[in-house]
């Protein structure tokens, strides 16, 4: 859903439902467009407080992603995994439900695993967000958790890939010596239509005990070249 | 030179059947991989579609002015636009009908709320889990209404033709209609077979009926072969429609870098072939466009399972919309719902099966009553009896058309629903008989072909100790007595598997580095790894030290990845390049080595004298003699000596728990034991067999298109109510891959299908062994469980 087009003058001027007029929105909007350097939404008083006005219109909004300052134009229903994936060109999270039903699409928002396409952009400003892109251990280095994954081959298509990875690295950091209960429960809300189960689950217990066998030789493998 | 392309004996192999980790597993546990889904050019605009609410429904107007004017909206295109003029007929709901291309994806779709549609709505049909009651069709003699769905449903050519051949037409061809359908570019040939179809007018009242009969066989004496039985043991079975489910929707995006070229970045199985295919389709939208001039690309994609071999509407009409937006980018990917309704399903297969057997176990006779759909063009008949080719068999089969989305090939098509049955037939008849399956089976296994009557006992062997099937099996119903029942299951498979047509180029540099290009694709199957296990090996150097290109269509062509070719496909052509290759390089170093090139192995990194390796050249100075111009040569499938096979086994085992009380069905444990022949990479085919697992579980237990009769649509069009198997459902699981004498001569033979056969019948004859009744269909839900047992327990009262 990105490119938006916030060229305010071709929205159409009838009046909208909710007894303020199309008008009185344009105006909200041609404020905001009028100072391109303000990077937070408008502040209007409304019965002597102070309400922050978002749209229906692109505003410009800073996410906190991968460790990067990043500004961009979005209308307030666009969600946290469009603006990602199509303004940032963030593309690890995938859009697979869309709804929060798959898990493909999961990202950590101040070290939670949630499913960015049931969060919207504009509720994520303020936080720490972090997708796969930003899981590596170093430019070109595998994580630990990413590194158990190509070891014990718990990706084939990879299109589930990215939020298995992401919702495994939040579920092992807060569940060292995970049980299978554990993760069923923590990582029982992503899909793999490919069925690399049995590598996910030699992953999560490579790491129970607190042994890290499966892992140790972390680093070994680098991304290298481009698919 | 005998055996020059023979693969290598196993000490000579670094990699071959090894557990390699595959080569792009890093950038897809980084997110790095890039999909079709995640092409996002500069300029890109987003398409949406408007579908069709209703199953069955004439499109009487279309009015795209409104939503031509709305904001962003760059292009519109009627998908379903008649090739003649007439309304258009829907034959199933969600069908594509017009699509829109806009500067966000929010107003695309804003705009199709401004598109006026008259339709007139017509009665449908949807039931295909009933037995077939009522009258057959007739040959099928075409209305105008069936040609003009025929062709804007893109049924193939030939079929058309020779359907209009021999069954004609029902309405008077006129010069308009002919004047009509040359302007709509319909093909010469078919505008000839129209012309030359026999009329029938009096069909114009034949009775229309969704029941087709598509097959009616007997071989040898059914009659005797029941009558000289003693025990006989008649049952249901079936499985219902399932969809494919890719993680990754389909999808295109298509530009126009001149009004000449076309770039798409498709969502696809077959790379090599879309070019062609979105040529034609262009073709009947009236834009000439050589093949030659279109590119596709496709670095990685999101599952296939078989659903993406085609073009489909989307591969004609998002190059449309992007033409008519002046050559801007266009993507369209399918939403979750749309993905569900249309772009993959696998046929329903339901029998009712008579089969009987002498008391030692020796089966006499079959006798099969089957029906099923493949959506509105109805179905294939499956292959039963399956694997076991009984004597004295009778074989019915009845196609039912209906309003749903068509069928595609679905990993091992027809051959998961037809194991179902036979399978599950020969499980009630062994509890009849009160004899272990295992057992049953082998006193049967002479009606197995003869070349895998031998590779069947060894891995039932084999899975009955994985398994401990026979210490621990159990007569039926004696699973426990409280409320959970456990019980075990067996099933058999089969597949076919050779190796497709397949070429690349394979060059190597002088300065040593060595490239490879080939049209081919990687499913997740491992097809990048295998590709360059082979070349590795062959070459004696690093898999590290190759660069691998494919995914585009500018290279060499290669098969379409379905059917378990393309590991038999890419690796004989890689194998045939590299040695071509490494035998061009060992022309122009042997006077270096001071030997000839028959002499020169590659291995280690090196070029030496066989039985010296102290005259030798590492594989840099070697290739330094090259000169200035790269070795290229042309690796080709099928080739010279024969280095992929066809026809495997396969025996898989479950166990599972029952809780009779809930009808919940818990799979304990899996166990399959596979062959393929020479197995490439043993770490990746591992994961194959146990993906299938997984798959097998999930449409097992869990997956059912789900229709409502009155309004024809799909109810559970999501993935929440479309569930797939997740973690908590997935059983212990062993794989043994059978490998090395005996095996690895047989060539290599493909993988995906075979394991994906067994799981469902397995896992039915289990519950089945549990239970002590058979639940007719997959899946085996809850309440399907609680039915069959109540319906036991009337029986057993009565
Ligand atoms: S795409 Fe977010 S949960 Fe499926
Ligand atoms: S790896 Fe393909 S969906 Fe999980």
């Amino acid at each position: 859903m990105a490119k938006r087009d916030d060229e305010i003058k071709q929205i159409p001027g009838e009046e909208s439902g909710n007894g303020l007029s199309r008008r009185s929105f344009l105006k909200i909007g041609g404020l905001a467009a009028a100072v391109p350097v303000v990077t937070g939404p408008k502040i209007i008083q409304v019965g002597g407080e102070q309400v922050e006005v978002h749209g229906p219109h692109a505003a410009p909004i800073t996410l906190m992603v991968n460790g990067k300052r990043q500004t961009l134009n979005v209308e307030p229903r666009v969600t946290l995994l469009d603006a990602l994936r199509e303004d940032l060109d963030v593309t690890g999270p995938k859009r697979v439900c869309d709804r929060g039903e798959c898990g493909a699409c999961t990202v950590l928002i101040d070290g939670k695993a949630v499913y960015s396409c049931s969060t919207l952009a504009i509720d994520a400003q303020g936080k720490e967000i972090v997708t796969i892109e930003g899981l590596m251990a170093g430019a070109t280095q595998l994580s630990p958790v990413q590194e158990a994954y190509v070891q014990h081959d718990a990706s084939q298509c990879g299109f589930c890939t990215s939020g298995f990875v992401t919702a495994t690295t939040a579920f092992l950091r807060d569940h060292p010596n995970p049980t299978h209960e554990e993760m069923v429960r923590n990582l029982g809300g992503n899909f793999c239509r490919c069925g690399t189960y049995g590598g996910i689950r030699e992953v999560v217990q490579a790491h129970a005990g607190g042994k890290r066998a499966a892992t140790e030789a972390a680093g070994a493998v680098a991304v290298k070249g481009g698919f | 030179m005998a055996d020059k392309y023979a693969w290598p004996a196993e000490n000579e192999r670094a990699y071959i059947g090894k557990r390699i980790s595959r080569v792009d597993g890093p950038f897809k546990v980084s997110g790095r991989a890039k999909y079709t889904y995640d092409y996002n050019p500069k300029g890109l605009l987003y398409g949406a579609v408007l579908r069709s609410p209703y199953p069955k429904a004439r499109i009487v107007s279309i009015d795209t002015s409104a939503a031509e004017k709305m904001p962003g909206v760059k292009s519109v295109h009627i998908v379903q636009k008649d090739p003649t003029g007439k309304p258009v007929t829907i034959q199933f709901a969600g069908d594509d009908v017009v699509a829109v291309a806009a500067q966000t994806e929010d107003q695309a779709e804003d705009a199709l709320r401004a598109i006026k549609i008259q339709w007139e709505v017509l009665p449908h049909f949807v039931q295909d889990e009933k037995e077939p009651s009522g009258p057959l069709q007739g040959p099928t003699v075409m209305s105008q209404d069936d040609l003009v769905g025929a062709l804007s449903n893109q049924m193939p050519q030939g079929q058309l033709i020779q359907q209009l051949k021999t069954n004609g037409v029902s309405f008077k061809v006129d010069d308009e209609f002919i004047k009509q359908m040359k302007q709509f570019n319909i093909p010469q040939p078919i505008i000839d077979a129209v012309q030359q179809a026999p009329y029938h007018p009096e069909a114009q009242n034949q009775p229309q009926s969704p029941y087709k009969e598509v097959r009616n066989e007997t071989k040898g004496d059914p009659d005797s072969g029941f009558k000289s039985a003693d025990v006989t043991h008649e049952g249901l079975y079936g499985s219902t429609v399932i969809t494919h489910c890719c993680m990754e929707a389909h999808g295109v995006v298509a530009e126009w870098p001149d009004p000449d070229h076309l770039l798409v970045h498709i969502s696809t199985q077959s790379v090599s072939s879309m070019p062609g295919q979105i040529a034609g389709g262009l073709k009947a939208q009236g834009v000439n466009i050589d093949a030659a001039n279109i590119r596709v690309e496709q670095q990685n994609v999101g599952g296939g399972f078989g659903s993406k071999f085609s073009a489909d509407r989307w591969g004609v009409y998002v190059p449309m919309l992007s033409k008519k937006a002046g050559g801007a980018p266009v993507k369209v990917m399918l939403e979750r719902d749309a993905e569900l309704e249309v772009a993959g399903a696998r046929p329903s297969h339901y029998a009712r099966v008579k089969i009987a057997a002498t008391r030692d176990g020796k089966i006499t006779a079959w006798d099969a009553n089957g029906w099923g759909t493949g959506g509105p063009g109805g179905g294939a008949a499956p292959p039963l009896p399956y694997v076991f080719d009984v004597p004295n068999q009778r074989n019915r089969y009845i196609s039912v058309s209906t309003n749903t989305g068509p069928s595609r090939a679905w990993r091992a098509p027809q051959h998961p629903q037809a194991a179902v049955i036979t399978m599950g037939a020969l499980e009630d008849l062994a509890a009849k008989l009160n004899m272990n399956p295992v057992e049953f089976f082998r006193k049967n296994i002479e009606y197995v072909t003869e070349a895998r009557r031998q590779i069947y006992l060894d891995e039932l062997d084999i899975a009955d100790k994985m398994m401990n099937f026979s210490s621990r099996w159990h007569p039926r119903g004696q699973g426990g007595s409280g409320m959970m029942r456990q019980g075990l299951g067996l099933s058999i498979h089969t597949w076919g598997g050779r190796g497709h047509n397949s070429n690349c180029d394979f060059t190597i540099h002088p300065d040593g580095s060595v490239d490879i290009k080939m049209g081919t694709q990687d499913l997740g199957t491992g097809t990048r790894t295998a590709i360059l296990i082979v070349a590795a090996d062959t070459l004696g150097i690093p898999m590290e030290q190759i660069n691998l290109h494919i995914g585009d269509s500018s290279y060499p062509t290669s098969g379409g990845s379905g059917g378990s070719t393309t590991i038999g496909g890419v690796s004989s052509s890689t194998r045939r390049g590299a040695v071509d290759a490494r035998d061009a390089l060992f022309a122009k170093v042997a006077p270096a080595l001071g030997s000839t090139p028959d002499k020169l192995v590659a291995r280690n990194g090196k070029i030496f004298v066989e039985g010296d390796e102290s005259k030798a050249l590492t594989w840099k100075q070697a290739c330094a003699k090259i000169g200035p111009m790269p070795i290229t040569v042309q690796g080709k499938n099928p080739g010279p000596e024969n280095l992929t096979n066809s026809g495997v086994g396969g025996v898989q085992m479950a166990d599972v728990s029952v809780d009779t009380e809930t009808g919940i069905v818990k799979v304990n444990k899996m166990v399959a034991v596979q062959d393929c022949g020479l197995v490439i990479d043993l770490k990746t085919a591992e994961s194959q067999v146990l993906g299938a697992l997984v798959m097998g579980v999930s449409y097992a237990l869990f997956e059912e298109k789900i229709y409502d009769p009155s309004t024809g649509v799909m109810l559970n069009d999501n993935m929440e109510f479309y569930r797939l198997a997740g973690l908590g459902d997935i059983p212990e699981m062993q794989v043994h891959m059978m490998t090395g004498k005996g095996y690895d001569e047989r060539g290599v033979i493909g993988l995906a299908e075979p394991p994906t056969v067994s799981p469902g019948a397995a896992i039915s004859n289990a519950v089945a062994n549990a239970i002590g009744v058979r639940v007719p269909y997959l899946p085996i839900t809850p309440d399907r469980v609680l039915q069959a047992l109540e319906s036991e327990e009337k029986g057993a009262r009565a």
